[in-house]
């Protein structure tokens, strides 16, 4: 037992400390001021993309579905929450606070949305969900494309129609409109803003797979015939762990609405690639293991940008990382190499 | 009045009557014995009995309330368990979380304190698990609490299976086909654990086996199904030189 203790303490160094001091070590090269303005650029969308592979990754591999619309659930949080703060921002409230509202907002509308749709889905066996959301994140990014909705004295104006189809009154503003999106979205995100969320995120996940609900999705993904023999009512479960999943999805993109001043639902930040992007961080950090995605998710965003000055041969060695990495984290033959090496390793320091 | 009392229960898949005017009653602390040759309805029968299938006709009385038309779930809650013929663990989980998942439907403590690591939270772990060990200390799986259930050897499964049936606190617990892949060594275990089982829970066992030997070293009483029928009933070792059940095993 006393290594069962042991290994808790390793296990929350390894979730929360790596993600800290790495924390504090930028911080300190920001500092000194020794990081170029792209890398700067690049300190939030790590945040964003870590949190999203961590909330896919309680789908896939605690669940055990297939969500294919996670950008889907982001564009909801993140458009909902910009049309917050831009209702607040005029407003007397403090910026922390309306932040948080609107954090607030994202993360409940998208979860919102995650249990519409998994009310139907999540009652059925097989891969209904992959196809729902697929269709989910497509159709949300559309219908905020044809949104209009703007705000004046009389109140909320919607359109689905054009811009022209909603008279604003005098002093009336837009805040979505149609494909131009959000402008003028306040910037509240930073790099600060941003761990904190993942660190969050990550311990209300960790928190929720050890308890006894968590326990009881796994044992619905292990096996859900057996699960309902001993009581586990699966459906409620899974929508719940799929519930959790979108809104913390949600929570990813309000930090990505606030760290841009105009938002727009484009194919490419919210569009299919972007959601597949996120399951490529689940399934090469490892399905189920929380850490490794957060790693596949940073390497995998640096790696483009640091290729960078390799022009043409950038999308080659990408590639070349992603099978190697795949390679690493699924075949039984690496894992073997990897664990005889992680063994001696090991042993010699016992020795020594 | 029996623990387990069932009339006239029948299901139909198509055109094919699988189990049909099947009856059965089982006492408290019975060890109760289902046989048949293959494809005999048994398997069924247990499917009726935890309401994986519905009936077409018939009644099932539990403590004699009738549970037909309940689901799964309810049906566990009111007091069955079982095991399956092919075992069904859950393998990336612990030996020990495999029992403590057993314990969901006490709703020991809220979703809330679970993900806020309340008091209680803590307090509610360390007694789950310490009931864990001690259940799993009878099925002398305890030196393998940490490890993957699916990583236990055949014979261990089957015990684990047992161990999770018995966390969710059953009057009546449904054996199919425990000895099933089983060599003789390991069938006498099973014996000796299942008969431990009835003596330490009070247990009522229902159990479908093939092997001769543990159903007349163990079962009190027999039912004897064939072709989706009831052939004969009674006691353990009339049963089992019954001419009729001679002739359904082996022909004529």
């Amino acid at each position: 037992m006393k290594n069962v203790q042991k290994n808790k303490i390793k296990d929350i160094f390894l979730n929360y400390g790596v993600i800290l001091i790495l924390y504090f070590v930028v911080q300190l090269f920001l500092k000194s001021g020794s990081v170029s303005s792209l890398m700067k650029g690049l300190l939030v969308p790590l945040c964003i993309y870590s949190i999203l592979a961590i909330s896919l990754n309680l789908v896939v591999g605690i669940s055990g579905e297939l969500s294919l619309g996670h950008a889907g659930f982001m564009c909801v949080g993140a458009f909902f929450s910009a049309s917050c703060s831009m209702l607040l921002k005029g407003s007397s409230l403090p910026p922390m606070l309306i932040f948080f509202i609107a954090l607030c907002i994202g993360a409940i509308s998208a979860g919102f949305f995650g249990f519409l749709i998994g009310i139907p889905v999540l009652r059925l066996k097989g891969d209904y969900l992959a196809i729902v959301t697929l269709a989910f994140g497509e159709i949300i990014k559309n219908i905020i494309n044809a949104l209009y909705f703007g705000v004046d004295k009389n109140g909320w104006h919607f359109s689905l129609k054009d811009g022209t189809a909603v008279a604003l009154g005098e002093g009336g503003k837009w805040i979505i409109k149609g494909a131009q999106g959000i402008t003028g979205t306040p910037k509240y995100s930073n790099f600060t803003v941003g761990i904190i969320l993942l660190l969050l995120s990550m311990l209300f996940i960790q928190h929720f797979i050890h308890s006894r609900t968590g326990r009881a999705v796994m044992a619905i993904r292990d096996n859900r015939i057996a699960a309902e023999s001993i009581a586990l009512p699966a459906s409620k479960l899974k929508l719940l762990c799929f519930t959790i999943s979108a809104a913390i999805a949600g929570i990813a993109g309000v930090l990505y609405a606030h760290n841009l001043s105009s938002l727009q639902a484009l194919p490419k930040n919210f569009g299919y690639n972007q959601s597949i992007m996120i399951l490529v961080f689940v399934v090469l950090g490892g399905i189920g293991n929380m850490r490794g995605s957060i790693l596949a998710a940073v390497v995998l965003t640096l790696l483009p940008e640091l290729l960078r000055s390799l022009n043409d041969y950038r999308m080659l060695i990408y590639a070349v990382v992603l099978i190697v990495m795949m390679l690493f984290t699924s075949a039984p033959g690496f894992i073997a190499f990897r664990e005889n090496i992680l063994h001696r390793l090991f042993r010699k320091e016992v020795n020594a | 009045m029996s623990l387990l009392e069932v009339n006239a229960l029948g299901i139909s898949f198509g055109g094919l009557k699988a189990v049909d005017q099947f009856h059965i009653s089982i006492e408290k602390k019975e060890l109760y014995g289902l046989i048949g040759p293959n494809g005999a309805g048994k398997t069924t029968v247990f499917n009726l009995l935890t309401g994986v299938y519905q009936p077409n006709t018939g009644e099932i009385l539990l403590n004699g309330e009738n549970i037909v038309g309940s689901s799964c779930i309810e049906i566990n809650k009111k007091g069955i368990a079982r095991t399956f013929q092919n075992i069904r663990l859950f393998d990336k989980l612990t030996v020990l979380d495999n029992v403590k998942a057993g314990f969901f439907q006490e709703n020991s403590y809220s979703f809330i304190e679970g993900i806020f690591r309340l008091p209680r939270y803590f307090q509610k772990e360390k007694e789950m698990s310490d009931r864990a060990l001690d259940l799993l200390s009878v099925f002398h799986l305890e030196e393998h609490a940490l490890d993957l259930a699916g990583n236990l050897p055949y014979g261990k499964q089957r015990k684990l299976e047992i161990a999770r049936a018995l966390a969710t606190n059953p009057s009546l617990l449904l054996l199919d086909e425990p000895a099933a892949g089983m060599n003789p060594n390991e069938t006498e275990e099973l014996m000796d654990t299942i008969r431990l089982v009835r003596d330490r829970f009070d247990m009522t066992i229902l159990l479908i086996e093939h092997d001769m030997k543990l159903v007349s070293g163990i079962c009190d009483r027999l039912t004897v199904l064939n072709f989706g029928q009831v052939l004969t009933e009674g006691k353990t070792q009339e049963v089992l030189h019954d001419e009729k059940v001679i002739k359904a095993y082996l022909g004529e």
